[in-house]
């Protein structure tokens, strides 16, 4: 579902479309974030926020910085300077587990399925607050038995959205590549997360399985969820995302709504290159395809 | 050869002050590595601590019996801190080496003149058992049947010992099928994962820690009951048959641990009477029958590294659990 772009683009940005644009109702704001391992600038960025209640995508090219950045923003990683923020709460020096507790949740590059666990063991790890993972509660089971049916119940309908209800007594490692990622996103659902980060939740996935994921990450701004996520395909982009970020060499080189930047030269070069829209086969040479421009312009 | 004679022996071996122990302690190994995926290659370092504080606080503080287990206990919660805290935040190897090597470390300060007068350095420790005796509810006569017949102190330690481990495994049971022993599990698969989930995946591996250090501690007091405290007993071997029984019971199981203990004594034992009666009797020419003894200890090996093999998940393990290859 292409948003209509003039609309949220007015709702969305309070300025131009440029790199750091101030947003309207920012859920996110990183400020002078860098990471260097060693010599190399991995992450960059002098001002980014993150609108609420959106679907913003992060595209770049390979080694731009876009997990680094996921990593620093969740508190997995820490960077060497820089402050950010989320939901109005610094999160300088506060570990991951904490960020993910206060409804920031995101999910791994390679999938992250707990292979020994079922599917319904890894979708209950999912909720918070639990009074039974409490140590000294948890030998006594009248005092979580009955959240933990709760969680049990809500964990079903989300398996059943995510059509994962019938494998719910299997284990994680007998699924499917792309299960999995399904696995992943419907677990992190499970917390109610405000934001939810997904990164490149479409690697590796087949196109049938793409299209129904496409579709649940839609669905998670229905249901109130922010959603950023990591993407190289420009075509998903543009069909799902409200905003995108485009990252280069660790630096946020534009930023718009998908129709503006994909038009955008500095994108242009630094990510599509000159090759924007042809069969791949052309650019390596395989395919012969003689009316190159005829099969640029459909596109 | 008195072929009766070592059947008899071997089963008074499935219940043995020894077979208790190694069970509690094989337990704690199971809440570690089993539950939590911790490699701990110190349990020794944990039974050492429940001997000797258990023989330390009696005799050299004079404290009662049952003092000196929780002293065992208490003293074994802050082992559990000093190899967790600087090495739980770091990758699963880490804890294995310093495990191993604070284990020798403590069985190396024990055995020291140093501390001669607590410790009786590589003499180890006895004479503390008034106290456990003359709490013995049992009065004095012989009980059970053959190769199980006891006096009321040797049914007092093997009832004692029994209880121990009856709450050990209620205890295990009770965490693993809770959500916290959910989320343990949890980190066993992948820690970052459950991290992403907002849990506090250092604070569980501490806990895990703890409680299988505990296990391990209440197996050392159990251990050192019947006779005395000798501190070669706690080299890294012990830590390694602990891990045997673990594996060849079931990593992650409940009465894995009880189950293996049973039937690595039943075959040490039997092998430890039958190898060197084999030379005796004339079948292997060649060798004495102490290097046959020896033999025993090669089987082990072989034994694990069969089971490692062929049954990665033990003998109670999940069959499932075989046709994903394990972990990773």
């Amino acid at each position: 579902m292409p948003a209509s772009s003039n609309e949220t683009k007015s709702k969305i940005a309070t300025g131009p479309n440029a790199p750091g644009v101030p947003k309207t109702d920012p859920i996110i704001i990183a400020d002078n974030v860098t990471r260097h391992f060693g010599g190399l600038m991995a992450v960059d960025v002098e001002h980014l926020e993150i609108q609420r209640g959106i679907i913003t995508a992060l595209i770049g090219p390979n080694g731009a910085g876009k997990t680094t950045l996921f990593n620093l923003l969740s508190g997995f990683d820490s960077p060497n300077s820089g402050k950010w923020s989320f939901d109005g709460t610094a999160l300088a020096g506060i570990p991951s587990f904490k960020v993910s507790q206060m409804g920031q949740v995101r999910t791994f590059q390679l999938t992250k399925a707990l292979s020994m666990l079922s599917v319904l063991e890894n979708m209950k790890l999912g909720a918070k607050g639990q009074s039974g993972e409490r140590l000294w509660s948890s030998i006594l089971p009248w005092t979580w038995r009955k959240q933990d049916d709760e969680i049990e119940a809500k964990a079903m309908d989300l398996l059943a959205r995510f059509k994962l209800d019938t494998k719910a007594d299997d284990f994680a490692a007998s699924l499917s590549g792309g299960q999995r990622k399904l696995l992943e996103m419907a677990r992190a659902l499970m917390s109610d997360p405000s934001l939810i980060m997904l990164d490149e939740p479409m690697a590796g996935v087949n196109p049938a399985l793409t299209e129904s994921l496409l579709e649940h990450i839609v669905d998670l701004k229905k249901h109130g969820m922010s959603v950023l996520f990591v993407e190289h395909d420009m075509q998903m982009v543009s069909h799902i995302a409200d905003w995108v970020v485009v990252m280069a060499e660790g630096k946020v080189v534009a930023e718009g709504p998908p129709s503006a930047v994909m038009k955008d030269p500095a994108v242009i070069d630094a990510y599509l290159g000159s090759h924007q829209g042809t069969d791949l086969g052309v650019v390596t040479g395989r395919i012969d395809l003689p009316d190159l421009s005829k099969s640029k312009g459909s596109k | 050869m008195d072929f009766l004679g070592i059947l008899s022996q071997t089963a008074s071996w499935i219940l043995r002050p020894e077979t208790i122990a190694y069970a509690l302690a094989t337990m704690g190994l199971a809440v570690h590595f089993g539950y939590g995926g911790l490699l701990n290659f110190g349990q020794a370092g944990f039974m050492l601590i429940g001997g000797y504080g258990y023989a330390i606080s009696i005799l050299s503080l004079g404290w009662p019996w049952w003092a000196g287990i929780l002293v065992g206990i208490g003293a074994s919660i802050i082992f559990a801190f000093i190899l967790g805290l600087p090495t739980l935040r770091l990758r699963a190897d880490y804890l294995a080496i310093a495990t191993i090597a604070l284990a020798e470390a403590l069985r190396l300060i024990v055995q020291s003149t140093m501390l001669d007068d607590v410790t009786n350095s590589a003499d180890g420790l006895g004479g503390y058992h008034e106290g456990f005796r003359s709490a013995n509810p049992f009065p004095p006569g012989t009980y059970g049947f053959g190769p199980w017949t006891y006096n009321e102190a040797e049914l007092w330690i093997r009832v004692f010992g029994l209880i121990l481990l009856g709450l050990a495994i209620w205890g295990v049971w009770a965490l693993m099928r809770s959500p916290w022993g959910r989320v343990l599990r949890g980190i066993r698969e992948d820690e970052d994962a459950v991290r992403a989930l907002g849990k506090n995946v250092f604070a569980y591996k501490m806990q895990s820690l703890i409680i299988g250090g505990i296990l391990g501690t209440l197996g050392g007091v159990v251990l050192v009951l019947p006779s005395a405290v000798v501190p070669q007993v706690y080299l890294p071997s012990l830590t390694f048959f602990l891990w045997t029984i673990l594996l060849l019971g079931g990593a992650a199981t409940i009465w894995g641990p009880v189950l293996g203990t049973v039937i690595f004594w039943i075959v040490y034992s039997f092998l430890g009477l039958f190898l060197p009666e084999m030379v005796n009797a004339g079948w292997i020419p060649g060798v004495t029958p102490s290097q046959m003894g020896v033999v025993r200890f090669i089987l082990v090996g072989v034994a694990l590294m069969l089971i490692v093999i062929f049954r990665p998940q033990g003998i109670l393990g999940d069959k499932r659990e075989l046709s994903f290859n394990a972990r990773k």
